[in-house]
């Protein structure tokens, strides 16, 4: 697949599925080092890689269960320490439904 | 007194403790007024945790008062990077979105250096999410190298190099994701080791690559990193990429220090243009004094090499744009923009939008990017694959020799500012260092001395197969121990700044 240089719309696009509210200046000045970052890596196509496998990992474990022996987990209270925000024991969140 | 016990390495510290001749409250002490003294200009710690770290060398001094065995390392003090997490101290991965973050539970390499008797003395500076090779990218300022306080100490555990280079603290902690250890530790003439993956626990490293980060020790000698090594290591149920194997006897081949009959292989890619002329030439000096000591060298050939940096910048941004998604203004860190009006959605933009800082940021795009449908096969999948070649051309190597060498980086340490706005020319520094990571095999970086042309610490790197990280140590030992017969002494002897 050739590389194809990346577009102001498409850096958008990508600021929105990352959470991100960019602004202009950061996606103007982020278009054009993606540009060049994504023209560096596409170097991998270079290689001749067909029929080998893909490596997700460095160690080949499968399955990893731990013993099933109770163990102490963190109290309400220790979890929601670090809460933005807490209502009744439960961490209070922004409104999730838009308002039709 | 004081300055004296600022000096000595972690052996020297728990000896010493152990024997009586000092105490461990004494050596916290002597640390904690180094860190005064010298802090403000290095800016290695982002926390210092004086009473509790004089409480921890208490407790130690009580149990050898009352006779109780201690560890290796009891009463020697650390600096831990701020990415792993303590109960008693904040934890901000250099990240304005963490600012003030006091994590409910310590990890498991936390708890295993209390455990140790090792005194924790704060938490150390680091680019954001150890994401770069300078600590530019912190958002609580740059640590500056103690051989020149203008130039970078490395990254992203720039603030632990640092401040085991600056005498602040033998032992640091750091993480290696792409060279965050070993790099650092080049640039300010110590000694940094990466385990092999899932020889040292993640449980409780905040993630940033998960099939790539590390945790494992900096220091000034090559028996301290192992001895800290050991400390670290072993099982972790917790940690479900743990590895449920001995771990590799480092200690004993760091005294043993031998490689007589040693099969060496140096790495015909990692040379040439781009590397510094003093990096090859002191490199070069150590590969003639490994074969005067007994080595057999031959160069060996991993033709993928030169495609792993390419690849570690799909598969680690892919990796992190999933994992920093957990950053999300809803249960711990920032959230700014809640109005009671705005949704949970435009919260969480908000919020990450202020909190990350550019590297970040770029790091978070560049994988969704490469994840993103219709790109995934030609970028992220192919990266796969070059990871698996990668392993192919170690695996091959290690049917030849017993370890690679390279140097550890292509140049010293650059100025401050000189790449903070340039990410390509920035991840040219993890360039001899990422194989490893990609392979999830064991490397070390030693010093080897002085670059002509500036004066500043070259490093070099041993690379052995996974769970052959005693190996590592054969080869850096003996090579310390040549070197520094040579030198007359450690290589920070040598050192014009504040790594003296």
């Amino acid at each position: 697949m050739a590389c194809m240089s990346i577009t102001r719309d498409e850096v958008a696009h990508l600021a929105r599925l990352s959470r991100l509210a960019l602004s202009d200046a950061e996606l103007e000045h982020l278009a054009g080092q993606l540009d060049q970052i994504i023209s560096a890596v596409a170097r991998v196509q270079e290689v001749a890689a067909e029929g080998i496998p893909p490596m997700t990992h460095a160690v080949p474990v499968v399955n990893v269960f731990r013993d099933d022996t109770e163990v102490l987990c963190l109290t309400p209270e220790q979890a929601l320490s670090g809460a933005p925000a807490e209502e009744q024991g439960r961490f209070r969140v922004p409104r999730i439904l838009t308002e039709d | 007194m004081a300055t004296e016990l600022t000096q000595l390495s972690a052996a020297e510290i728990a000896a010493a403790v152990a024997s009586g001749a000092t105490s461990a409250v004494e050596v916290t002490q002597a640390h904690l007024d180094r860190i005064i003294a010298v802090d403000e200009d290095v800016h290695a710690f982002l926390y210092v945790a004086g009473l509790g770290a004089l409480a921890a060398a208490e407790d130690v001094d009580r149990k050898r008062a009352a006779g109780e065995p201690l560890g290796p390392l009891a009463g020697v003090p650390l600096a831990l990077k701020d990415v792993l997490t303590t109960k008693d101290m904040p934890t901000t991965c250099g990240s304005k979105i963490l600012e003030g973050w006091q994590p409910p539970y310590d990890a498991t390499i936390t708890e295993r250096l209390r455990q140790a008797g090792v005194v924790i003395l704060g938490k150390t500076n680091m680019d954001e999410f150890a994401m770069g090779s300078s600590t530019e990218n912190s958002a609580f300022g740059t640590s500056h190298n103690p051989w020149d306080l203008s130039r970078v100490p490395g990254g992203s555990s720039g603030g632990s190099s640092a401040a085991v280079a600056a005498y602040e603290a033998p032992l640091g902690i750091g993480t290696d994701t792409g060279g965050s250890i070993r790099q650092p530790a080049a640039v300010c003439g110590i000694v940094g080791m990466k385990p092999t993956y899932g020889g040292s626990s993640r449980y409780g490293l905040v993630a940033f690559a998960s099939s790539l980060d590390t945790p494992g020790p900096l220091t000034r000698t090559v028996l301290d990193a192992a001895l800290l090594h050991e400390a670290i290591s072993g099982h972790d149920w917790r940690d479900s990429t743990s590895v449920d194997a001995p771990v590799p006897p480092v200690v004993a081949a760091a005294r043993q220090a031998d490689v007589s009959g040693l099969r060496i292989g140096v790495v015909a890619e990692f040379s040439g243009e781009g590397y510094q002329a003093g990096v090859l030439a002191r490199f070069n000096e150590s590969v003639e004094l490994l074969e005067s000591l007994g080595a057999k060298v031959v160069e060996v050939s991993c033709p993928h090499f030169t495609y792993a940096l390419p690849a570690y910048y799909l598969v680690a941004p892919s990796e992190c744009s999933s994992n920093l998604a957990r950053f999300d203004a809803m249960r711990y860190g920032l959230r700014i923009g809640d109005d009671g009006v705005a949704s949970a959605d435009e919260v969480m933009s908000v919020t990450r939008e202020a909190g990350f800082g550019a590297e970040v940021k770029r790091r978070i795009m560049l994988g969704t990017y490469a994840l993103s449908s219709g790109y995934y096969d030609a970028y992220y999948g192919k990266a796969q694959q070059v990871r698996t070649l990668i392993c192919r051309d170690f695996d091959a190597a290690f049917e030849q020799v017993d370890v690679l060498i390279s140097p550890t980086t292509p140049t010293t340490a650059f100025p401050i500012g000189e790449r903070a706005d340039d990410p390509l020319a920035m991840y040219l520094a993890d360039l001899c260092t990422i194989p490893s990571n990609l392979a999830g095999n064991a490397a070390i970086s030693v010093p080897c001395g002085l670059a002509p042309e500036d004066g500043l610490p070259v490093g070099l790197q041993v690379m052995a197969p996974a769970l052959a990280d005693d190996r590592t140590y054969l080869v850096a030992a003996a090579l310390e121990a040549a070197l520094e017969q040579r030198w007359g002494g450690p290589l920070l002897a040598q050192a014009k700044g504040l790594a003296r």
